[in-house]
């Protein structure tokens, strides 16, 4: 039995520094991607939230290049892009989807350079990897606050706004019958959606954001009944898929090729999307049918009113 | 600037803009901007699992790829589109992070397949870029109205036969095919910002296919162009000329189509076709 709880979780998982930070990092970064992802994929803007947290990598190479802590060149761009967004404020799907993907190419191409001017003179072929994939094992602890607050500030701004962000979301013209500032609110989510995004893509990298994000949120709104419960199994899934990724990748080390752990990344992506398709076994129930008829035609009302 | 190895650099990069600019019309006027970015991102990791294995890069860019439009188009049946997208780009770069984590020598690679090596292109490589160049430029010549009908009015497209999802199946593979072609000389990056940007831009201009195709492929080749020699000259990368400039292209067709708008706003007259809900 003994031998069998080691086999599970090598002992000294949790007597590991490394490995403690990133348990309490993961917790917080999986909890606030859950509770803001269920918006964002209400809202259909899961191309917003990967840009962001790409576009953000493009800040925190850029801090690097001035010498910066990465986490406030993150940020700056982050809240930068939101807001460029807003401006240029497109409210119909497609042609938002548009505008995000000219402002992430801009965002890449500046990527590339700070990545060459950077390497220019300290020659760091690695960079565009460590900052595309990150890692949740090599947070330095003192940023630790700081990524904590980012997320309850985050969390301060959608939780409040939770019921006027559905409701516009849904359907923006009964918001705005209603004297919903439904451009503020979309504004306000923004924000809070760069927020977000900025913290864990500085923390776990961007690919692991968009993972959280979108994966544990999707799974949510498949198999919990109304938001709020969407809300709570969102955080819920990904908090699992982050712990049982960390213990996979902390166990990974004694598998094959030998004495070379597997990317805690891998395991958490794999987890978060393998708990997706698990929904799809289920059966959809005439409730769950007629739910998804009511956030199709809210879809239509999305369109036909832009 | 046109000696030996640069006219390797021009042609490939005249071959990835028009493709790109046709390829990139129809994305943009489907709303697929994301599949754009996600399909040609996450092909690299094929092709560091092909390195992993030992075998042709480009089967691995094309297996990736062709798997990811795949799994995007029967996702995206049952679930939102944006949702699926991001959720196979996701698997795709985590299990990248995977090959390249075992295989670390492979790591200097993966900077030139995201942003490209677009100077280093040989003459071998430029046969296969203009094979499979014209492969997808022909398909999308041969499915031209049905996939037309199917972007713009699909509702028209359902009734006279044509299955939505057969032609999103249909064109996720076709932008599969540029892809695992174009990613290993231009980049995922440089891909993404040339069928954006320029077939963005062409849309603000005008309403009409066969002038927007053709103003979207002129734009590419002016940013790519311009981009060369600045980048010849100034060893700047040339995929942030490239991110600029369609950035730039866009900006002006968002301005030029604003500008329109109110000046029929003002005279009073007939709106126009862009005032009439041509997405920006």
């Amino acid at each position: 039995m003994r031998h069998f709880f080691s086999y599970l979780a090598e002992p000294g998982l949790l007597s590991s520094g490394p490995v403690r930070v990133a348990l309490l990092v993961g917790t917080v970064v999986a909890i606030t991607s859950g509770v803001v992802g269920v918006f964002t994929v209400t809202r259909g803007q899961s191309f917003a939230g990967h840009a962001l947290a790409d576009v953000a990598t493009t800040g925190g190479s850029g801090a690097f290049l001035i010498g910066l802590n990465q986490f406030w060149g993150f940020l700056v761009f982050g809240i930068g892009t939101a807001a460029f967004l807003e401006i240029i404020g497109v409210q119909r799907r497609r042609g938002r989807d548009v505008a995000t993907g000219v402002v992430l190419g801009a965002a890449l191409g500046l990527a590339a350079l700070f990545l060459y001017l950077g390497s220019a003179t300290t020659s760091t072929t690695g960079a565009s990897f460590t900052v595309l994939f990150g890692s949740i094992f090599v947070i330095a602890p003192s940023t630790v606050p700081i990524l904590i607050a980012s997320g309850l500030i985050a969390l301060l701004v959608i939780v409040p706004l939770s019921r006027v962000l559905l409701l516009s979301s849904l359907s923006p013209d009964i918001a705005a019958a209603r004297g919903v500032p439904v451009r503020a609110v979309g504004a306000a989510y923004l924000i809070a959606l760069a927020v977000s995004v900025s913290l864990s893509a500085v923390a776990i990298g961007a690919v692991l954001s968009t993972a959280l994000l979108i994966g544990p949120a999707a799974t949510a709104l498949r198999i919990a009944k109304g938001p709020v419960r969407a809300t709570a199994v969102a955080a819920m899934i990904g908090v699992i898929a982050t712990w049982l990724g960390i213990l996979l990748a902390y166990d990974s080390y004694y598998w094959p090729p030998q004495g070379h752990s597997w990317p805690v990344s891998f395991f958490i992506v794999a987890l978060v999307v393998v708990f997706y398709l698990l929904t799809y076994l289920r059966r959809p129930s005439r409730s769950r049918k007629a739910e998804s008829a009511t956030a199709r035609s809210g879809d239509r009302a999305c369109s036909a009113a832009s | 600037m046109f000696s030996g190895f640069m006219m390797n650099t021009w042609i490939a990069a005249t071959i990835v803009a028009v493709i790109a600019g046709v390829v990139g019309f129809f994305a943009v006027l489907r709303g697929s901007t994301f599949a754009a970015h996600a399909i040609p991102n996450g092909a690299f990791a094929g092709a560091a699992g092909a390195s992993l294995l030992g075998i042709s890069t480009l089967v691995g860019l094309a297996v990736f790829s062709v798997a990811g439009a795949l799994g995007i188009g029967v996702l995206g049946r049952r679930a939102r589109h944006d949702v699926a997208t991001a959720l196979v780009l996701v698997l795709m770069l985590g299990l990248g992070a995977l090959f390249v984590s075992v295989n670390s020598q492979y790591a200097q690679e993966t900077y030139a397949l995201l942003f490209g090596e677009v100077f280093g292109v040989s003459r071998g490589d430029l046969l296969p870029i203009a094979g499979l160049g014209a492969v997808s430029v022909a398909v999308i010549a041969g499915v031209f109205r049905p996939l037309m009908l199917s972007s713009a009015l699909p509702e028209v497209a359902a009734a006279r036969g044509v299955g939505a999802r057969r032609m999103e199946i249909v064109f996720l593979l076709i932008m599969a095919l540029a892809t695992s072609m174009t990613v290993p000389v231009v980049g995922a990056l440089l891909m993404f910002s040339l069928m954006i940007g320029p077939a963005a831009a062409a849309r603000s201009f005008t309403s009409r296919p066969g002038a927007a195709i053709t103003l979207s492929v002129a734009f590419g080749l002016a940013t790519v162009w311009t981009g060369i020699v600045v980048s010849y000259e100034t060893n700047w990368p040339l995929g942030f000329f490239v991110g600029a400039g369609g950035a730039a292209f866009y900006l002006a067709g968002r301005a030029w189509a604003t500008a329109r708008r109110t000046r029929a706003v003002r005279s009073g007259g007939p709106a126009g076709p862009i005032a009439a809900g041509v997405p920006g």
